[in-house]
C-alpha cells in the first residue's frame, strides 16, 4: 500500500511561498486518511451484518419449513411389529361382506443364545419333552457346540408351548415376537389365498411374505406401510364359497371324479363370487409342490385358473354366437347335419344320428358336432381367430392370482380348416373354466366384454361390445332351450330358470396320441336366471362316472349338470335372487322377440 | 437509563431460559406419554386382531355347519331354498280392531306408572 505522506514536501514548499500555514495541509490529509479508514470499517461491518442476517434467515427458513412439514404430513398410525427395518405388518384380506379371510396373529419364535445357557443338556431334554420331533441328543450337541452362538429352534409357538418353554427356566432360551399369517376358514378359498411364509428373519421381527395366489399377487399392496390398515376387500362371498365347496365335494365323491372345479361370476361386474378347485389344501400349512406324478393332480393346482383343458361342446356356444352376430345364420336357419363329415382322413361324428338336417337352435339343443363344424367352415379360420381373440380366449385369462398369468391356452400350431371345425365343437384348443365363465358372461350380458376380477367392484364394467345385444338375446334363449328341451334337462330347478350348455370332452391320452376312451371331462356352463342373467356358473368334473344306472354314464348331462343344478338351487337364494316361475321367464323371452 | 435496559434484557434472558427449560421437560414428558400410548395402541390392536381372528375362526363355515347338524333337533335349520320365499299377497292385513286390544294386554311388573307419567303428557295435567 502506498502511503500518502501527511506533509508532502511539494505542497508545503508551495504553501510557504504563498505564506499559508502548512499545518492546514497536514490536517487536511489526516482528515482524508481517517475518512478512508472509517469507510473501510463501515463496509466490513455491513458485510458482517449481511452474513449474520443471512444465517438468521436460513435458520428461520429451516425452522418454518420443518414446522410446515410437521403440520402438513399425515399423522402416522402406530402399527404393531415395525422394528429393526423389518416390517412384519400385512393388511388383512376380507370377503365381500367384511368377513375375515386372512389376518395376522401375534406369536413368538423360539431361539437360543448358547453363551447364556446355564444347563444346555437339561434344556435340550426338556425341549424334546415339549416338542416330540426334537431329538434331545442332537439338540444338546448343537447347544454345546462352541462354534454356535445362536440357534433358531421354532418359528412359531402356541401360547401353551411358550409357557412350557418359559417353565424350563433356562435363561439362554429366548422368544422373538412374530406376526403369523392366519386363514381362519381353513381350506375355504385355499386356491385364492395361496399362502404365506416368513421371509427375512430378525430377532425382533420377521417378514411375512405371500407365496402364491392373491397373497403373492398383491404382495406390495398388502405390505405397503401406508395401506396396512386398509384391508383388501375381495369379491368372494364366504357363505356362497362354503356352499359351493360343500356341494362340489359331495358331487365329486358321489361321481368318483379325480377333481372338480366351479367358478361363479357376476356377469355384469366380472366379480368372481366363488372359485373352488378340488382337491384343495389348508393355506395355513401349504403343501410343497409335488416332485412326482402329474402336477395337475396336486392339491395346490388351481384347476379353475391353471387348468386349460379341451372342454368340448360348451365351446359350440361361441361358434353359434359368432355366426348369429355376424349375420351368417339365424336361429331357424336349417343346416345339413348328414354324417359323418369327412375332411381328409378325419371324420366328424355326432353322439348319435340327429337326422339329415337341424335348425341352428336344434344344433345347440341337441349338441351336434357336424352342424357346428359346418357353420364354422363357412366362417373360416381368420374370422374365427379374430372372434376368439376379442373374447380373450387366445391368451391367458387375467385374474388377480399369480397362477393366472403362468398358464396359457394350447392352440393349434397351424390354424387349418380342420382346426376351425374341431375348435367349433371344443377340441383342438384349450380353455380354462375361469375363461369359460368370463366368456359366457360376455355373451349373455348384452355382449359387453367382461374381465374377471377378485376385487369387490362397485360398478358395472363398461367393456368392449363383442357381440350385438340382439345376438346376446338369441344366445340367452338358446341356452334356456338347451335346459328346457335338450341335453341339460337336470338343470331344471324350481324357482330359478337356468340356461346353459353341456360339454363332455374325451381327455387326451397322457402317453400321447389320440384320446382316452373312458376318461371324460364333463363341463356345464350355465347362467341364471336365464331370461335376465345375473350370474354365470361353470362346473367341471374330471373323469366322473355315474353308476346309478344299469351301465356307467359319463356325459355331462348325467354328471356335471346335476351337481351344477344343486349348486344353483342352494346358492341363488343366498345371492338374494327371488325365485321366479318358468312362465315368467318364458313370457320375458317372448316379450324380447 | 442504559443500566435499566441491561437489567431488563438480563431479566428477559433469564425468563426465556426458564421457559425453554420448562418447555423442554414438557416435551419430553409428552414424548414419554406418546411412547406409552403407542405401546398401548399396539397391544390393543393386537388383542383386537386376536379377537377378530378368534371370531372368524369360531364362525368358520365348517364349524357352523357342524353346529347346525348337532343342534338340528332343537333348531331345525335347513339351507335356504326357493320354497322359503313368500308372496306379499299371502300376508293378511292386520285386523282394524286389533290395535286397542294389544295396548290393553301388556303385562308389566314394577315401576311402569312412573314411566307412563313421563311418556304421557296428559297425565300430568290434573
Amino acid at each position: 500500500m502506498i502511503r500518502t505522506p501527511l506533509r508532502p514536501l511539494a505542497r508545503v514548499l508551495r504553501a510557504r511561498e504563498v505564506g499559508e500555514n502548512p499545518d492546514l495541509i497536514e490536517r487536511e490529509n489526516r482528515r482524508l486518511r481517517q475518512e478512508a479508514a472509517r469507510d473501510q470499517a463501515r463496509a466490513r461491518a455491513e458485510g458482517r451484518l449481511v452474513v449474520l442476517s443471512l444465517i438468521f434467515v436460513c435458520a428461520f427458513v429451516v425452522l418454518s419449513a420443518r414446522m410446515g412439514l410437521l403440520a402438513a404430513t399425515e399423522p402416522v398410525a402406530v402399527s404393531p411389529g415395525i422394528s429393526e427395518d423389518i416390517s412384519s405388518a400385512r393388511a388383512d384380506i376380507l370377503d365381500r361382506h367384511g368377513r375375515v379371510l386372512a389376518t395376522n396373529l401375534a406369536t413368538h419364535a423360539l431361539y437360543a443364545e448358547t453363551r447364556r445357557m446355564v444347563a444346555p443338556e437339561q434344556a435340550a431334554r426338556e425341549l424334546a419333552r415339549i416338542f416330540p420331533d426334537i431329538d434331545a441328543e442332537r439338540m444338546a450337541a448343537r447347544f454345546t457346540d462352541p462354534n454356535r452362538r445362536f440357534i433358531w429352534i421354532r418359528t412359531r409357538l402356541s401360547p401353551e408351548q411358550k409357557q412350557a418353554v418359559r417353565d424350563i427356566g433356562e435363561p439362554g432360551l429366548m422368544f422373538g415376537p412374530r406376526e403369523m399369517r392366519v386363514y381362519p376358514n381353513g381350506r375355504m378359498a385355499a386356491h385364492i389365498m395361496g399362502g404365506a411364509s416368513f421371509g427375512q428373519q430378525g430377532v425382533r421381527a420377521a417378514e411375512v411374505i405371500g407365496v402364491a395366489g392373491i397373497e403373492l399377487f398383491f404382495e406390495d399392496r398388502l405390505r405397503d406401510p401406508q395401506q396396512t390398515d386398509q384391508p383388501l376387500e375381495l369379491s368372494i362371498d364366504l357363505t356362497v364359497q362354503a356352499t359351493v365347496t360343500e356341494v362340489l365335494e359331495g358331487g365329486k365323491k358321489m361321481l368318483n371324479a379325480r377333481g372338480a372345479t366351479a367358478v361363479l361370476m357376476d356377469v355384469h361386474t366380472g366379480e368372481v363370487i366363488s372359485l373352488v378347485s378340488l382337491p384343495d389344501f389348508d393355506p395355513n400349512n401349504r403343501p410343497a409342490p409335488p416332485t412326482e406324478g402329474e402336477p395337475a393332480d396336486s392339491p395346490i393346482f388351481n384347476r379353475a385358473v391353471q387348468g386349460y383343458y379341451e372342454l368340448g361342446s360348451v365351446m359350440k356356444t361361441f361358434a353359434v354366437a359368432q355366426a348369429l352376430d355376424e349375420g351368417d345364420v339365424r336361429p331357424d336357419t336349417v343346416i345339413d347335419t348328414r354324417g359323418p363329415l369327412t375332411w381328409g382322413r378325419f371324420r366328424i361324428r355326432d353322439f348319435r344320428d340327429y337326422g339329415p338336417e337341424l335348425s341352428v337352435k336344434d344344433i345347440m339343443v341337441r349338441s351336434s358336432n357336424i352342424g357346428t363344424a359346418r357353420i364354422m367352415r363357412e366362417i373360416g379360420a381368420e374370422r374365427q381367430q379374430e372372434f376368439l381373440r376379442k373374447l380373450g380366449l387366445l391368451d391367458s385369462m387375467p385374474l388377480e392370482l399369480v397362477e393366472a398369468a403362468r398358464s396359457r391356452p394350447l392352440l393349434p400350431d397351424r390354424w387349418s380348416d380342420l382346426s376351425v371345425m374341431t375348435i367349433s365343437y371344443g377340441h383342438g384348443m384349450s380353455t380354462s373354466p375361469l375363461a369359460l365363465a368370463a366368456t359366457y358372461s360376455t355373451l349373455v350380458n348384452g355382449g359387453r366384454k367382461v374381465t374377471p376380477t377378485l376385487l369387490k367392484q362397485d360398478q358395472v364394467q363398461a367393456g368392449e361390445q363383442v357381440i350385438s345385444e340382439h345376438a346376446s338375446d338369441q344366445i340367452r334363449l338358446m341356452l334356456h332351450q338347451v335346459v328346457q328341451e335338450g341335453t341339460a334337462s337336470f338343470a331344471r330347478i324350481p324357482g330359478y330358470p337356468v340356461g346353459g350348455k353341456t360339454g363332455s370332452a374325451d381327455k387326451p391320452n397322457p402317453q400321447g396320441g389320440g384320446y382316452m376312451d373312458e376318461a371324460v371331462l364333463a363341463t356345464f356352463a350355465s347362467v341364471f336366471p336365464s331370461h335376465a342373467p345375473r350370474y354365470a356358473l361353470v362346473v367341471t368334473l374330471d373323469e366322473p362316472t355315474d353308476t346309478t344306472g344299469p351301465e356307467p354314464r359319463r356325459t355331462a348331462g348325467w354328471t356335471a349338470v346335476p351337481v351344477s343344478a344343486e349348486i344353483t338351487r342352494r346358492v341363488a337364494p343366498l345371492l338374494g335372487l327371488r325365485p321366479e316361475s318358468l312362465s315368467t321367464a318364458n313370457a320375458s323371452f317372448i316379450q324380447g322377440h | 437509563m442504559r443500566s435499566l435496559l441491561y437489567l431488563f434484557t438480563a431479566l428477559g434472558v433469564i425468563a426465556l431460559a426458564a421457559w425453554a427449560y420448562r418447555e423442554n421437560h414438557l416435551t419430553r414428558q409428552a414424548m414419554n406419554e406418546r411412547g406409552a400410548l403407542e405401546r398401548e395402541i399396539v397391544l390393543l390392536k393386537q388383542s383386537i386382531s386376536i379377537q377378530r381372528t378368534e371370531w372368524a375362526y369360531l364362525n368358520r363355515p365348517d364349524r357352523l355347519r357342524d353346529l347346525v347338524d348337532l343342534n338340528f333337533e332343537r333348531l331345525r335349520l335347513v339351507p335356504i331354498t326357493a320354497d322359503h320365499f313368500g308372496e306379499i299377497g299371502t300376508i293378511a292385513y292386520p285386523l282394524p280392531e286389533a290395535r286397542s286390544e294389544v295396548v290393553d294386554t301388556i303385562e308389566t311388573f314394577g315401576a311402569i306408572e312412573h314411566l307412563m307419567a313421563h311418556l304421557d303428557p296428559q297425565s300430568e295435567d290434573p
